[in-house]
């Protein structure tokens, strides 16, 4: 395998310190390696360019039946952004909700190593693979979800973490998913009868628990199993006026846990998109909405064992996917576009909607001014990171644009100053107020550092460390540059993108698909005659699907897969 | 004795059983039985075991009979038929495993084919609809655990999914639908006596080719507004009546077949059944479901849009991929003389297209790729027999509401047979070769 040296760069990397000071950087047997240790290597000249670790990104949908039907349903969304294939690269299409293989090319063009797509239907656990299969170059892995279960909700109803965790292995196992994720705990359920939770101590129809349990539950079963990433939750109330109340309430409940993982995080729950739940007021009018940003950040500021990511709304048509069902169809009432839906037997449901976050409405701009605030009154980088829920709050390839948001108050009154309602957005929210501009090393922190450590993979992404995966990233950019414009392309136009410790963008083109890796998590609990007994009893009288027909068959699905091992049987 | 092979999945129809049983002889080369399996799904099985199939290539010669080739020469035409088309014409993918439907989306996208499915002559209307207004939908699993309602609109399940009552919608006993069919209430609209009619608790007689006013009188019904006293032949008292009981469900689900989305109205038919089953959701819940027919036509549709951004109808003969049905699907290139070659796998459009399409289809370049002797088979120039999907190599498909089943291999093909798969993969690289990929 080639050796690469990268000379010159201004390196960011805060797991060993490195604030932009001028290093040489180093790869040799797709790992990284001390400068020194390099001695045929191919060099790479980064000089007055920005040098990173591989991003990882903690929550986007990218892969699984969501997607699809996002693509499938949404021809217009192809309009005019169709590109032939070139060279090793195949056709693509697609502006919220793109190909497969764009979704490859655009993390390459950003820099990023790794990312997580966000929620995975465990029945529908084999689209989700074929699609990450055909998704080059970057490294993936899928959450299951688990907050509207039957088998966790009649387990979690008496309290019975280690049946919950058995059952969470098993699926994880049967599903080669990578953790827990809770999307609107009970709410979903409480959809199948066209119902919806909405607050934490409403209960859930027929199963009688309530979405606070769900989620002490999921967490003290996380904890249980010793995953590498925690509870990762998107609460109830999503989007709705007034719901910060409810997302303090949530995040309260991981008071008193503490992680038990061997893979190096330290939160027991990690907050998704952020900014869907930090609204304050009764309405979308500008006369009653307010962001409640800094209540929820200033909460978060003050606890060791909670991280989040922000969901920033980056003002663009998108196309909005959750399995946060009941929501999709709230918001349909509220643009009247076209309603996807899917409720999926005994798991989840999910549903797709498009949605144009419009400039010259008040709330499109507000929900942009909330997101951003959260970054801004973040005092720990590494534990608050850069997302726009792709595509739900804004396309994927929109990061870049994020970034310049974030690194720029300049570029954010460029914003307020253009809307129609830029006043009233400084009135209502705080952004007016913040003069706060994101560093290059508090960037890293929160794009590859923190999240990689928050996923449980800090000892292979988000550092330059010696050891680490050889995944480096140069972007064009020099810190000394005072044009916001800059950020915005530098982060989408990666010059030099290094993959596994082999070159995937050189000089600005991509010129290979790489070795992607398919990540899941295998988690072995001890014999539970309990559980299994109820995964046959459930199979053969409530899924149409068999039990022998469940399981995602590694060999056809993940053809190159990276088995994370756990034991729990202690 | 023989030997069972259980949780088999069925290669035929969208209902995608998987709970066959398979009994093999003792030397496991030879398919005895099949329980558990419709009349459909049982025959498709024995049929594979049939002593005149086909087990080699041949191509049809100017006087119009057949000499056998080697796979050899199987690939070199495919491939060369495509490679030197200016617009080929890729048409079937119902009928194989996902796996043969991305290496053939990989051989389109080299030759610049017009890729199509079955949709096109199917259900391409409800697609078309579902870009229109969406569709709140569910998997079957709901349907067998909840629904108390169950609407089947120009549809026949008792002949085209045999075992679709007894799985999901009308008889099992789910979690909430304790006494299986006793808790759901059935009503069938069809302008004909069906024998899924038949077991109705309600049959709406409709006029033929009058959904779009029946499906909208429902929504009048809905609001309580006032109806006129006939519509599509139905009197008004049995709207209320029918509008009634799917409002008072607790969980509604509507199931629709060709005959809404191939009548007079076509899309915007199933625009108002959508229509319907959203208005629905204000009351109560509701689903709604097409009939996928083909068992893996949805799949076809799953991996061009995770790979191209559509369902059907895929022109990617510039470059990148154009669609808009009525231009570039099947039947209006075929008529309209804008496709050069014509590929079919997994289907029979021999026996499906109008005969306009299929004489054209018989003067062009053309090859068939199909374990079957068809309509289709005996046009084209080249008749490639392969191994079946589900019976003799395993693959994933997907069924009707989308969800992806992996379907078993259950004895070895006839030696010598290849997989579509395996045959297209030969074909990929020879097209690459000429291509100069």
């Amino acid at each position: 395998m080639a050796e690469y040296l990268i000379k010159n760069g201004y390196v960011y990397d805060p797991i060993l310190g490195i604030n932009g000071d001028k290093h040489d950087v180093a790869i040799k047997d797709g790992k990284m390696v001390d400068a020194s240790a390099v001695k045929n290597a191919k060099v790479i000249d980064a000089n007055g360019m920005t040098v990173m670790a591989g991003g990882v990104d903690i929550h986007a949908h990218i892969a699984g039946p969501k997607l699809n039907i996002g693509r499938n349903f949404r021809p217009e969304d192809k309009l005019f952004n169709a590109k032939p294939g070139q060279g090793i690269k195949h056709m693509v299409a697609g502006h919220s909700v793109p190909t497969t293989f764009k979704f490859g090319y655009i993390y390459a063009n950003m820099g990023y190593g790794f990312a997580m797509e966000a929620a995975m239907p465990p029945l529908y656990a084999r689209h989700t693979h074929e699609e990450i299969r055909d998704t080059p170059i970057i490294d993936e892995a899928a959450l299951p979800v688990f907050g509207n279960n039957w088998f966790v909700l009649e387990y979690l109803k008496n309290h019975e973490i280690e049946n919950t965790a058995a059952y969470i292995a098993w699926i994880l196992r049967a599903t080669k998913g990578f953790g827990i994720k809770n999307v609107n705990p009970g709410g979903t359920e409480a959809w199948a009868w066209g119902m919806n939770c909405s607050s934490i101590h409403d209960n859930v129809p027929y199963f009688d628990i309530t979405p606070a349990e769900i989620v002490t539950g999921l967490i003290e079963a996380n904890e249980y199993l010793g995953l590498p990433h925690s509870m990762h939750v998107h609460g109830n109330q999503l989007g709705e006026p007034g719901n910060y109340k409810t997302t303090l309430e949530t995040l309260a409940l991981a008071k008193g846990y503490k992680p038990n993982s061997k893979f190096g995080r330290d939160q027991v729950l990690h907050q998704t998109h952020l900014q869907f739940h930090s609204y304050g007021g009764d309405s979308y009018s500008s006369k009653s909405f307010e962001s409640k940003s800094k209540e929820v950040a200033d909460y978060i500021n003050k606890q060791d064992n909670i991280t989040f990511d922000l969901g920033v709304v980056t003002l663009d048509d998108t196309t909005t996917m959750t399995a946060d069902g009941p929501f999709e169809q709230h918001l349909s009432h509220m643009n009247h576009l076209k309603w996807a839906n899917t409720d999926v037997e005994l798991e989840t449901a999910a549903g797709v909607v498009p949605f144009q976050y419009r400039k010259n409405t008040f709330i499109a701009v507000a929900q942009w001014a909330v997101g951003l605030e959260l970054a801004l009154y973040a005092k720990d980088p590494m534990k608050c990171f850069l997302t726009t829920d792709a595509p739900n709050a804004g396309p994927l390839w929109r990061y870049p644009r994020v970034i310049k948001w974030l690194m720029s108050e300049q570029a954010r009154n460029e914003v307020l100053d253009d809307a129609k309602y830029g006043e009233k957005v400084r009135d209502r929210c705080y952004i007016g107020e913040l003069d706060r501009e994101i560093s290059l090393y508090e960037l890293a922190a929160m794009t590859r550092a923190g999240t990689a450590k928050a996923l449980g993979l800090g000892n292979m992404f988000g550092s330059l460390r010696p050891g680490m995966e050889g995944d480096v990233v140069v972007y064009p950019y020099s810190p000394e540059s005072e044009n916001p414009e800059d950020i915005e392309y530098a982060f989408g136009n990666a010059k030099y993108f290094i993959k596994g410790g082999e070159m995937i963008i050189n000089d600005g083109e991509i010129v290979s698909n790489g070795n992607k890796r398919t990540f899941w998590v295998d988690c072995k609990v001890n014999e539970n005659a309990q559980v299994q007994h109820d995964i046959e009893e459930k199979f053969k009288r409530y899924y149409t699907v068999g039990l022998n027909n469940y399981d995602v068959n590694e060999k056809t699905f993940l053809p190159n897969p990276h088995r994370i091992e756990v034991d729990a049987t202690q | 004795m023989g030997k069972i092979v259980t949780d088999v999945v069925c290669p035929f129809c969208g209902t995608l059983c998987d709970d066959l049983e398979v009994k093999l002889s003792d030397d496991g080369k030879e398919i005895l039985e099949v329980y558990n399996a419709c009349a459909i799904g049982a025959t498709k099985f024995l049929h594979s075991q049939a002593s005149d199939r086909l087990l080699r290539p041949r191509m049809q010669q100017d006087d119009g009979t057949w000499k056998e080739v080697s796979y050899d020469e199987a690939v070199e035409y495919t491939a060369r038929i495509l490679a030197d088309a200016k617009k080929p014409l890729m048409y079937g993918w119902s009928s194989t495993s996902c796996e043969a439907q991305e290496v053939g989306a990989g051989i389109g996208e080299m030759v610049g084919a017009v890729m199509d499915n079955t949709a096109t002559v199917c259900h391409g209307p409800s697609l078309i609809a579902l870009q229109d207004v969406g569709m709140p939908s569910c998997t079957l699993g709901e349907i067998k655990n909840r629904a108390d309602r169950v609407l089947f609109w120009g549809c026949n399940p008792v002949h085209a999914h045999p075992r679709h009552m007894s799985r999901y919608s009308i008889f099992p006993r789910g979690f909430f639908t304790g006494k299986g069919s006793k808790s759901r209430k059935v009503i069938v609209v069809d302008p004909r006596c069906t024998d899924s009619s038949k077991m109705a608790d309600v049959h709406l007689q409709i006029q033929q080719g009058h959904d779009y006013e029946l499906l909208d009188a429902l929504r009048v019904a809905f609001k309580g507004k006032e109806l006129p006293d006939v519509v599509a032949g139905i009197p008004k008292e049995k709207i209320y009546e029918a509008a009634e009981t799917l409002k008072s469900g607790r969980f509604s689900v509507i199931f629709f077949g060709m005959g809404v989305t191939h009548s007079l109205g076509k899309n915007h038919n199933i625009d108002e059944a959508i229509a319907v089953t959203r208005d629905l959701n204000d009351y109560t819940k509701a689903a709604i479901m097409p009939m996928r027919g083909h068992y893996n036509v949805t799949g076809s549709g799953q991996v061009w849009g995770w790979q191209f951004g559509f369902p059907f109808c895929l022109d990617l003969s510039r470059g990148f991929a154009r669609y808009n049905p009525g231009e570039t699907s099947s039947n209006d290139l075929l008529r309209r003389d804008e496709v050069d070659a014509v590929f079919v796998l997994g289907s029979d459009p021999g026996a499906h297209f109008p005969i306009s399409s299929v004489k054209k289809i018989a003067k062009l370049p053309s090859v068939c790729i199909d374990p079957h002797i068809t309509p289709t088979s005996a046009v084209c120039k080249l008749h490639v027999p392969v191994a079946f999907v589900g019976i003799e190599v395993g693959g994933c498909a997907y069924r009707m509401d989308n969800v992806p089943i992996e379907t078993r291999k259950v004895i070895d093909p006839p030696e010598g047979v290849l997989t579509d798969e395996e045959f297209l993969s030969r074909v990929s690289d020879r097209v690459k070769e000429l291509k100069g990929v």
